[in-house]
């Protein structure tokens, strides 16, 4: 099998993406998760699927762009659908929740009404539902490598206000902090994240790898670094393993990868009866 | 005299339904402290919200002599709020990262924290003596250990102003005469000036300056600790909209 991933290509270059993914998923994720904002990653990645069936249906209708990357139709759906949500947020105040089943269903709806235009399923958009081994090209390669590299420079840039803005978003405000640039340009990196990440991990269960990870992180974290650091940990080890046992046994690499992500979980909580740590949400008032 | 910290002229407030603050002017001064009284819906954490720029209402309010909206130095003010207690205490975040936080707004955009924000951040702590918990996580503490870790952040940046919203809500009352009594170290810096939203002035009589009384949203009385103390026991009992009696506890009023 190691032979394999060092003689194919098309197996280099699922494993650079995946590495590449396996970091910037949880790495996003984690603020996503404390932002109390998981939903949002899964109304995206739905909304994302519009976009991908409607660059499969271009594709299959206009012969000069027959080549068009599939990749990035998806991104652009995925960036405007990010800032759609947000302004239904805005908009329903009271309600911030209902811009998720809206822009879910509007993603679902339109990705349906693109599929029957083109036909019905092809093992091209199949791909992009359960993520692929087979199929990442090298342009996706560099696409993700892109992506990856704004993630990390954003988190470098904003990490002290995104961190006050998830903590205590009041606070942050009182503290003259630019909270509404900071908050748009995280919306922008998050749909950028979801949609490179389908690739490997597919539209429908790339939400959970930005979710899983941290989930399993924060039963033990103390520190909103340690929080980081232990997401991204479980985040790769998910997605190699779970690329090369779908490589190995032939499975959908989503289902893998999102089945060992939930395994990592269960270890955690398994592991907190035997060392004593105290289950989440319920906390231990010491006195002072 | 000085120019006025905080100068608010005929401020008003409305929620949809009704009017909360109604024609409020006051001003505080360096080195005062400041305790906004009243009933539970007077206006007083509305104030204190217009005063932060959260809240926008009808006339002025000029910070350290400059109009609200283009007040942009936040660093020199610091805030506790009452929420600081009910916060989600399954944040994975440690005690030392949220006294940081007090740094931010000084620090601006892009830039990170050096040695010597170490050094404050680490003197704030001895401050409220939490420096051995600083790799606690928050949640993980007792509510008056919290409540002490949210001053250090509001006091890690040296401000000038501290602005305190009913700080001991929901805190335990074992916990209370604790935190009155690191206000009273901060108050040994007698430049400093103090805004506390409170119930209890009993607690912080020794430390105010000057009381504001609100009443449903106007201004029933705005003097200094020894006129508000001296106001008989009529003009006392009038402030409050339901009868009762004024109590003499170590010959102060209660």
């Amino acid at each position: 099998m190691i032979e394999a991933f060092m003689t194919f290509k098309f197996l280099q270059y699922a494993l650079v993406a995946a590495l590449l993914i396996g970091f910037t998923a949880p790495f996003i994720g984690s603020f996503v998760v404390v932002r109390r904002m998981s939903l949002i990653a899964d109304a995206l990645s739905h909304v994302t699927l519009a976009g991908i069936a409607l660059s499969l249906l271009i594709s299959g209708m206009v012969s000069s762009l027959a080549g068009l990357n599939p990749l990035y139709l998806g991104i652009v759906t995925a960036v405007i659908a990010a800032l759609l949500i947000d302004w239904l947020r805005s908009k329903y105040r009271h309600f911030q929740e209902l811009a998720i089943p809206i822009m879910m269903a509007t993603g679902m709806g339109l990705g349906a009404i693109f599929i029957s235009m083109a036909n019905g399923f092809s093992m091209d958009l199949v791909s992009f539902l359960f993520g692929t081994v087979s199929a990442v090209t090298l342009t996706d390669v560099y696409t993700i490598l892109i992506v990856a590299v704004i993630v990390i420079v954003f988190v470098s840039l904003f990490y002290k206000e995104l961190l006050f803005l998830s903590f205590d978003e009041e606070q942050a405000r009182v503290s003259g902090i630019r909270l509404q640039l900071v908050h748009v340009v995280f919306m922008i990196v998050v749909a950028l994240v979801i949609a490179i990440s389908m690739r490997i991990v597919g539209i429908l269960l790339v939400s959970s790898l930005i979710t899983l990870p941290v989930a399993a992180a924060l039963r033990f974290a103390k520190s909103f670094k340690a929080t980081i650091f232990w997401s991204i940990v479980f985040g790769e080890v998910a997605t190699i393993a779970g690329l090369i046992l779908a490589y190995q046994f032939d499975l959908a690499p989503g289902g893998m990868i999102v089945m060992l992500a939930v395994l990592e979980l269960i270890i955690v909580m398994s592991a907190e009866r035997f060392v004593g740590g105290k289950h989440h949400g319920k906390t231990t008032r010491k006195s002072a | 005299m000085s120019e006025p910290i905080i100068e608010i002229n005929h401020l008003s407030y409305d929620y949809p339904d009704r009017r909360v603050l109604s024609d409020i002017s006051l001003a505080v001064r360096q080195g005062e402290f400041l305790a906004i009284v009243g009933e539970n819906g007077s206006g007083k954490s509305t104030l204190i919200k217009c005063i932060l720029g959260l809240l926008k209402p009808e006339g002025s309010i000029r910070l350290f002599g400059r109009e609200l909206d283009q007040f942009d130095e936040w660093w020199r003010i610091s805030y506790v709020s009452q929420k600081a207690a009910s916060f989600n205490s399954g944040f994975p975040v440690t005690v030392e990262e949220v006294v940081e936080m007090g740094l931010y707004a000084k620090k601006g955009l892009f830039k990170r924290l050096k040695k010597g924000d170490r050094t404050k951040v680490r003197q704030a702590l001895e401050t409220v003596g939490m420096w051995d918990r600083r790799s606690s996580k928050v949640g993980d503490l007792s509510g008056g250990q919290q409540q002490r870790v949210f001053i250090a952040r509001a006091l890690v940046n040296d401000p000038e102003l501290m602005i305190l919203d009913e700080p001991t809500v929901g805190v335990d009352q074992r916990y209370v005469k604790e935190f009155y009594e690191i206000l009273e170290e901060l108050r040994a810096d007698k430049k400093r000036t103090f805004v506390l939203v409170t119930h209890d002035i009993h607690f912080v009589s020794r430390l105010v300056t000057d009381v504001v009384h609100l009443i449903d949203g106007k201004l029933g009385c705005n003097c200094g600790i020894k006129e508000y103390w001296e106001l008989d026991e009529k003009e006392i009992r009038s402030l409050y909209p339901v009868p009762g009696r004024v109590l003499v506890h170590e010959g102060e009023r209660v």
